[in-house]
């Protein structure tokens, strides 16, 4: 336990003995914060690389030269890469829209735009088979001329596209509301056209946000299962994503194999959370309206 | 804000009654068109056609597909273990915030940045790790049944499941508020002889509770929807340990769009009344203590 003395920056000073708990309740609660995270988050890590290297580095490694694991992960970077720039678009028309203009229904449509964040993955694939399915609104439309998009790589793209799509546009609103407009006025006051003002002048105020709801999307997009195993049909080499993927090795009780692939997205998972921790430590006053998700 | 009153502008009290107040700034109809149409497209139009076909039911047709006894099970224990885990992760989660914002101790970052691992890490992922850790032979199952405790493939396992998906919500809406915290009250508060106990029960903690609030609807509100963490530890009786959206999956399976839909409906409707009983929590909290 370090001293009083040696307290954290977020910490004006060492506070007075009267204005925190005795050191015996202190260490308490810290061992059983430390315990309880330890339990419930560290432990479940922990078990993907020990089973994924439990039969040793060699089958671990195996794992990745069968046809149908290589199948999955060029589907799952084919998904993200199309459907993560999209929301970056959408992410900054919306946010540029909403931060930058003051018009009746703002707040309504930032509410709206944070609704697939309540909408339980599985609904989100739902709702696309009840447009696009076989029984659904377009159904007969799409199938009298060959198009798929249930069952195949579209469907998936628009479910992952439902499941990842605040995540950019709520990291740049608060941020572009807190920096107002008086930038762009003064570049355009000086004669630059408006897609200079955004490239020169916004865009270099918001990157850093921008890059960490691109993280973030970019985790979720990979890693999505409900939305993405109810449109996706699972056809092996077809449209398998990296999760599906998991899935079908683990009821196959393949578990080196179905762990190998997890341990691809855990991997993932603590490269965004470092990028992201970095980023909140190197670049804290680029980024606003740090919350909850 | 808006670019003319940044300009000093008199803003026109006629343009109230507009649509949007005028503005140097280029790019409204382009950006707002665009994001309207998409947001149109991928989300609102979606939701309504599930919310129209849900409807297309009458009032009695949806009702007696909910109250289907397997139905009405899956939907109990889906809110009930999410009811529970909430509970659970806005306890541990203020404690979490408090040791994480108000201690020093060695690991402290690296414990905050651990925080937001589930959300990080897929959940298929998390699913098949907890049912290894928490199965007969796992690191924790084997001793926990040794003691008559089984946690995998019973409710139990979806609680633990719905628990981790739920903690960074906890956490994160209370830790920006506990750092916030103006210290002069806890000061006047011992100058005024209150004990520390006193001081945390009446001065310190009465402003978190809308925080805690929030986190607790944002936690119940996401493990309602879990399905990807849940399936594999949850064991999946009907009546015991089936959860709503894998009855979703099931029905889908057999080609019954009907049933999937009207489990989804309440599921949606139930998601949208968490959302706004956020809304209202945060209006509270705004008047009462000026802060979210």
């Amino acid at each position: 336990m370090s001293s009083p003395a040696m307290s954290s920056p977020s910490l004006p000073a060492a506070p007075h003995a009267a204005l925190t708990e005795p050191k015996g309740v202190r260490v308490l609660l810290i061992a059983t914060a430390i315990g309880f995270l330890a339990l419930f988050l560290l432990l479940p890590l922990a078990v993907v690389f020990a089973e994924a290297l439990s039969k040793g580095l060699g089958n671990y490694l195996a794992t990745f030269a069968e046809p149908d694991a290589q199948a999955a992960i060029r589907l799952t970077l084919l998904v993200a890469l199309i459907s993560v720039p999209l929301n970056v678009v959408f992410g900054i028309a919306a946010s540029w829209a909403i931060a930058k203009f003051d018009f009746r229904g703002r707040n309504l449509l930032i509410t709206l735009i944070d609704l697939p964040f309540s909408v339980s993955p599985v609904v989100a694939g739902l709702i696309y088979v009840l447009i696009f399915g076989s029984q659904g609104v377009l159904g007969p439309f799409l199938q009298r001329h060959g198009i798929e998009i249930i069952f195949a790589v579209p469907g998936i793209v628009l479910a992952t596209v439902f499941v990842t799509f605040p995540f950019v546009a709520r990291e740049l609103i608060p941020l572009m509301q807190d920096q107002g407009t008086t930038d762009e006025e003064a570049a355009l006051t000086l004669g630059a056209s408006p897609w200079r003002v955004f490239l020169t002048v916004t865009l270099p105020n918001i990157k850093w946000a921008l890059l960490y709801g691109v993280l973030l999307c970019n985790a979720r997009a990979m890693g999505e299962f409900g939305a993405v195993s109810v449109v996706s049909g699972r056809i092996r080499g077809l449209t398998n994503t990296m999760p599906l993927h998991v899935e079908i090795l683990y009821n196959e009780y393949n578990y080196v194999a179905a762990f190998g692939i997890a341990s691809l997205l855990a991997l993932l998972a603590l490269v965004t959370l470092a990028g992201k921790t970095f980023l909140e430590w190197r670049h804290a006053d680029a980024l606003a309206g740090r919350g909850a998700h | 804000m808006s670019g003319a009153a940044a300009l000093g502008l008199p803003v026109r009290a006629a343009s109230r009654r507009r649509f949007r107040r005028p503005s140097a700034m280029p790019g409204f109809r382009l950006t707002f068109g665009f994001a309207v149409a998409y947001l149109s497209l991928i989300v609102l139009i979606p939701l309504a056609v599930l919310l129209l076909r849900a409807s297309a039911l009458g009032p009695s047709g949806l009702w007696d597909l909910v109250t289907d006894s397997r139905n009405l099970a899956a939907l109990k224990t889906s809110f009930g273990l999410s009811l529970a885990a909430a509970a659970i992760d806005a306890v541990f989660g203020l404690l979490i915030a408090w040791v994480l914002t108000r201690y020093t101790f060695p690991g402290r970052r690296l414990i905050d940045a651990l925080v937001d691992l589930p959300f990080a890490l897929p959940t298929a992922v998390a699913g098949i790790c907890l049912a290894t850790l928490y199965s007969g032979n796992g690191w924790l199952g084997a001793p926990l049944e040794a003691l008559g405790l089984k946690v995998a493939y019973t409710p139990l396992g979806i609680l633990v499941a719905l628990v981790f998906v739920g903690l960074p919500f906890c956490v994160r809406t209370v830790q920006p508020l506990i750092a916030e915290i103006d210290r002069s009250s806890e000061e006047a508060a011992a100058i005024l002889g209150a004990s520390r106990a006193r001081a945390l029960a009446t001065v310190i903690l009465p402003p978190l509770i809308p925080a805690v609030l929030t986190g607790f609807a944002l936690a119940f509100a996401r493990a309602v929807g879990e399905y990807g963490s849940v399936i594999f530890v949850a064991g999946n009786l009907p009546y015991v340990s089936e959860i709503a959206p894998l009855l979703i999956v099931i029905k889908l399976e057999e080609f019954n769009y009907t049933g999937a839909t009207a489990i989804a409906a309440v599921m949606l409707l139930m998601s949208f009344g968490a959302l706004l009983a956020i809304n209202l929590i945060q209006d509270f909290s705004r008047r009462r203590f000026g802060h979210v």
